[in-house]
């Protein structure tokens, strides 16, 4: 339980059972768990989403603030993704500095957002060079059961889509008043990423925590709902094929549509 | 978004003709390509690239005892990676310090490499390779590769193939082949791929950016023929410093002869070149 190797009996099980086209828990090679999605459950954050799919579960929190611009784009805002693996969600997960999968998942998740130019930054400066808006996007993931790049992705989706940001005037002596108002995020695109893993000759979503640690490696890929791609990753010490990547690209906008559909309807 | 997509493709389609990428390249077109193996004496190998304006130093320290031991693996050896910038090696100054970015190059850069090698003969072992970013100029993770394999193959550790790196992308409409520093920050989309050409897979594959499905696959095969042009570079580098052992006349043979003959042959070498 609390070591994260899978027993050598469990590995071979679950090898054998994907090679007949099935999964061990009973699913389709390329069939998602049930995804719950609860969206602006949170008072104090702009946006929030609260993701659960099979037993992972994540909580995606959206707060708008003030900040310094990058000195190359003085006039636009500044949009910043981080990813918390908390030590409850896993036996094997302990506090302090993030690990180096935790800056992976913040840093997918951001590449596709941002790729996709979700939100127009130019439209978030307030003072130029001074002042502009800033976005935080934290993901806090509260149990661990693998594909964590989708469920946080599907949860930063849904929570910039129902945030509602709070309104800055600027004086005529160009200092920053909060005021009453809140006004909804302008979302140009849903971007929704999709992993596909390799395991032996099959291509799965949405894997286990056990199925993740067999895999031999995988693909994610973020789509937009026009069907342009937005981001890929690969991970994992094996090579693909050029066949491969291009049925992964085919599965992952198939399934990237379907997602949407789920987020997208619990407006 | 579909409109904007639309508006590209169309001005692509009247601007082929006129179009010149910013550096004068043709689309498929490489940038300059110097690589050197065996440039710093302490290390087991070590190689130094300039691709473009890039200048980047690979070294290889192993197979050698894991430090901290606990890391290690009982039943293979481990390759670790480590991409690093020069405070100086890009505008503004960075921190030397290393960045969230750095470590996730750092990360899909090992698992680019690691297919090429045989872990499972190096238990209890650590292969590093330190790169150092000395000027970045855009395409820096995949010039990094294209020395880390020249290094590895230096320090005569046996590689199933060379892993040869590039990007391709999309800038003003066009799809590009190994985008620069410009190109890169202005463009529409960039993928870096590595790509081992015997064994015909891809081991590095990232994207960002805004692309159609068909683009991004047509990328990915442009990306892969610069890969394969790179090969050849690389395999040139390690001629010019292995080739006068054995005379290498045909090319076949000086494809094996990297992964065999430097296990001897180099302590001799390195002593003569001091």
């Amino acid at each position: 339980m609390s070591n994260n190797i899978v027993s050598r009996l469990k590995r071979k099980k679950i090898t054998d059972v994907i090679a007949t086209g099935k999964r061990m828990d009973g699913r389709e090679l390329l069939q998602y768990r049930d995804w719950e999605i609860k969206t602006n459950f949170l008072a104090k954050s702009a946006g929030s989403a609260e993701v659960k799919l099979g037993k992972t579960h994540v909580v995606v929190g959206v707060k708008v603030g003030i900040g310094h611009p990058f000195e190359d784009t003085p006039d636009a805002g500044v949009m910043m993704v981080n990813a918390e693996y908390t030590p409850v969600a896993h036996p094997t997960w302990e506090p302090g500095p993030p690990p180096e999968d935790a800056i992976e998942l913040a840093r997918v998740v951001d590449r596709g957002l941002r790729a996709a130019e979700i939100i127009d930054m130019d439209k978030l400066g307030l003072v130029s060079g001074e002042k502009v808006q800033m976005i935080f996007v934290d993901l806090y993931v509260l149990n661990y059961d693998g594909n964590l790049i989708d469920a946080c992705s599907a949860g930063a989706l849904a929570a910039l889509n129902t945030a509602e940001a709070q309104k800055f005037k600027v004086s005529k002596k160009g200092e920053i008043e909060k005021t009453d108002k809140t006004e909804k995020l302008k979302l140009r695109a849903h971007p929704l990423s999709v992993t596909v893993c390799k395991m032996g000759d099959s291509l799965i979503v949405d894997p286990t925590y056990d199925e993740e640690e067999v895999k031999d490696g995988r693909i994610t890929i973020t789509v937009d709902e026009n069907g342009n791609l937005n981001a890929i990753q690969k991970r994992g010490p094996i090579g693909f094929t050029l066949d491969e990547i291009k049925k992964c690209i085919n599965i992952a906008s198939e399934k990237a549509a379907e997602i949407r559909a789920v987020i997208l309807a619990g407006e | 978004m579909s409109k904007t997509t639309k508006k590209k493709t169309t001005k692509r389609k009247t601007s082929k003709k006129q179009w010149a990428r910013v550096d004068g390249r043709k689309p498929d077109e490489l940038r300059p390509i110097h690589i050197e193996s065996g440039v710093i004496p302490n290390a087991d190998g070590s190689a130094y690239i300039e691709m473009g304006r890039n200048k980047i130093i690979a070294g290889v320290y192993g197979p050698r005892e894991m430090h901290p031991k606990r890391f290690s693996k009982p039943n293979m050896g481990i390759l670790r990676c480590r991409y690093h910038m020069a405070p100086f090696s890009v505008d503004p100054r960075r921190s030397p310090a290393p960045s969230r970015r750095d470590q996730e190059i750092s990360m899909v850069m090992t698992d680019a490499i690691e297919p090429a090698l045989f872990l499972e003969r190096y238990p209890r072992s650590v292969i590093d390779v330190f790169i150092e970013i000395i000027e970045a100029d855009g395409g820096t993770r995949c010039a990094s590769i294209n020395a880390a394999a020249v290094a590895l193959a230096d320090a005569g550790i046996p590689m199933k193939d060379l892993v040869s790196s590039c990007a391709a992308g999309k800038y003003d409409g066009n799809l590009i082949l190994d985008l620069g520093d410009h190109e890169d920050k202005k463009g529409e989309s960039d993928i870096p791929v590595a790509y081992l050409p015997k064994i015909d897979q891809v081991t590095l594959l990232q994207m960002e950016g805004i692309m159609t499905q068909e683009e991004t696959e047509k990328c990915i095969e442009l990306a892969i023929e610069g890969c394969k042009q790179i090969y050849e570079i690389q395999k040139e580098a390690l001629k010019k410093k292995y080739g006068m052992v054995e005379g290498a006349e045909e090319k076949e043979e000086a494809e094996e002869e990297p992964e065999e003959a430097p296990e001897e042959e180099e302590p001799a070498e390195e002593a003569e070149e001091e």
